[in-house]
């Protein structure tokens, strides 16, 4: 059936994309990001009861069933997930989106003569396959199901040059025939330049990828837009891709790096191979009773937590902590890196869980300057965010990333698990400092001990 | 339709999309990443297209397949976002955190 007028539906896709373009602008504000958003879900729905409105369709009820399907298993996964494994669960949702692309794009391949659509059809098959392959590996090192070091093994480029010749042979006969098994060999080519695309690159750089994937979602939604010869298909993914683009390179450009020396570097040599061995080197470590005399008696502490805090679900704890000391009239404020965490933005989103308030938050470049004036940096479960080698070590792979710079501060002290290195898989010197003190043990444990030895001084 | 007309579109989006996110802070890129994330689910209208005009059953299974995913891509997408944004914006609301687990080691702390 068919409502809807074909100006009707235009006018109405018109509405959802102007809806997608407000969700965009809303996110790049703290104050307007949750009604962005609305407006962006609203947008979406508007679209998707159009497309019923105004399509011939046959098999709604199988339609509707598979979409009640996909809700069933998405709402209440995006509901309970942890806020530390949101970025995993952002990948999984960008790279099914990739998917589906590729899916519809091989279906389309059928309903088609015009070589310039079938030029579509190859696009969004590539780069849906590339994202959802690609993805499946961010998931993976996200998780550390995966080793989150670079993996590559000899002749690796030339492995990925023979799949990229493939691929454009591949396409090149999808072209001229419209053949639905070349369109397989396509798929499969591109899952495979998923993984040697993502493999090589190291854990710190896994949010950089996530990000660039969800640009390469975009422009697959984009092209089959052309496919179908829906408008707001185009409109919606070039958005994505074009934001997604933008936001990688900011993204990159707060850790100091380019895009391509990220997905890319692992290839010029070992530096980024990073380090395994546990040094035997000695540290000193100490107390909770020790941690909170020197805490309790300070005048100005920063705390800067990382990824382990957030493991450890330690968020609620140093908030208390942090609580404690300013009744005893201790100068507390948090430090955020902008990729504490495993994702740009993720610590800031932790601690807002926490109900930290925002006016303790600050951000690298202003907090720096203060950390010679501070008596103690406690760095609860942060490792790379804070390691010198990225200022001293230029073969080191979180070289050039601005860091925390802790080291200046009276005394540091570390709250870590073991003397295992951080994501990034190199050794911190700063352990071995002499004004350093590390207290053992898991984030959250550690710092109830020495949240009720603070509360007994 | 018509090549230049989409070129036109593609263009326009292009800059829109470069300009929208050009400024933004880095406290917000995960929520940003996360919503563009969602509004590539729209392949859902595709998805719902092209089962539409499945005929065949096989055909048919990839399409549903590909709407399944494409939901899960747009709703989860928005659901995830807006969960982060409630902890960004207003702290008055009677919600409570939800009380953590004890801590696990890593990857063993799902809900």
């Amino acid at each position: 059936m068919s409502i809807l007028a074909p100006g009707w539906t235009a006018l109405l896709y018109l509405v959802a994309a102007v809806c997608f373009i407000l969700a965009l602008k809303g996110l790049s504000s703290p104050r307007t990001a949750r009604r962005g958003n609305a407006i962006g879900a609203a947008g979406a729905l508007l679209a998707v009861v159009t497309v019923f409105l105004s399509a011939r369709l046959a098999n709604i009820p199988l339609i509707l069933a598979a979409i009640a399907a996909g809700s069933a298993v998405a709402v209440p996964v995006a509901r309970r997930v942890q806020m530390t494994q949101m970025p995993q669960l952002v990948a999984l949702f960008n790279g099914v989106g990739g998917a589906a692309a590729a899916l519809v794009a091989v279906l389309e391949l059928g309903h088609t003569e015009d070589p310039w659509v079938r030029l579509a059809v190859v696009f969004t098959m590539g780069v849906g396959a590339v994202s959802f392959a690609g993805s499946a590996v961010t998931v993976g090192k996200l998780q550390e199901l995966i080793s989150t070091r670079p993996l590559l093994f000899p002749g690796m480029p030339v492995v990925m040059a023979v799949v990229l010749l493939g691929a454009v042979v591949s396409g090149a006969f999808i072209i001229l025939t419209g053949s639905t098994g070349w369109a397989l060999v396509l798929l499969v080519l591109g899952l495979a330049a998923g993984l040697l695309l993502v493999l090589p690159v190291g854990g710190a750089d896994v949010p950089i990828v996530i990000s660039l994937l969800n640009a390469f979602t975009g422009l697959a939604v984009a092209a089959s837009g052309i496919v179908l010869g829906n408008v707001l298909l185009v409109v919606a993914g070039t958005l994505v891709g074009a934001s997604g683009t933008i936001l990688t390179k900011v993204m990159a450009a707060a850790m100091g790096r380019g895009v391509a020396g990220i997905m890319f570097g692992a290839f010029k040599g070992g530096s980024t191979a990073g380090s395994t061995v546990q040094s035997d080197r000695p540290v000193r470590s100490s107390s909770p009773e020790d941690v909170a005399v020197q805490l309790g008696y300070a005048q100005r502490v920063v705390i800067v937590p990382g990824y382990g805090l957030a493991v450890a679900q330690g968020q609620h704890t140093v908030a208390e902590l942090a609580t404690a000391l300013q009744a005893r009239g201790v100068e507390v404020v948090f430090a955020i890196h902008p990729v504490a965490g495993r994702m740009p933005g993720h610590m800031n989103v932790l601690l807002a869980e926490a109900n930290v308030p925002y006016e303790s938050l600050r951000e690298l470049d202003e907090v720096n300057p203060e950390f010679p004036n501070t008596d103690i940096a406690l760095v609860v479960g942060a490792n790379d965010v804070v390691n010198p080698a990225a200022k001293s070590t230029p073969g080191a792979p979180i070289y050039g990333m601005p860091i925390l710079e802790v080291a200046l501060a009276g005394q540091v002290v570390f709250l870590k698990r073991s003397m295992r290195p951080g994501f990034a898989g190199i050794e911190n010197e700063l352990l071995h400092d002499p004004k350093t003190t590390l207290l053992f043990g898991d984030a959250k444990d550690s710092l109830a001990k020495v949240l009720g030895a603070v509360k007994a001084l | 339709m018509d090549p230049i007309t989409l070129l036109t579109v593609v263009v326009l989006a292009v800059f829109v999309g470069f300009e929208v996110v050009s400024k933004v802070t880095s406290k917000l890129h995960t929520p940003l990443m996360s919503g563009a994330n969602a509004i590539h689910g729209i392949i859902l209208v595709g998805a719902v297209i092209v089962a539409g005009q499945a005929s065949d059953p096989w055909l048919l299974t990839v399409a549903l397949v590909a709407v399944v995913l494409a939901t899960a891509n747009l709703v989860g997408g928005f659901v995830v976002t807006d969960r982060m944004l409630e902890m960004f914006g207003g702290r008055k609301g009677a919600r409570t955190p939800a009380r953590p687990r004890a801590g696990g080691p890593a990857g063993e702390d799902g809900t």
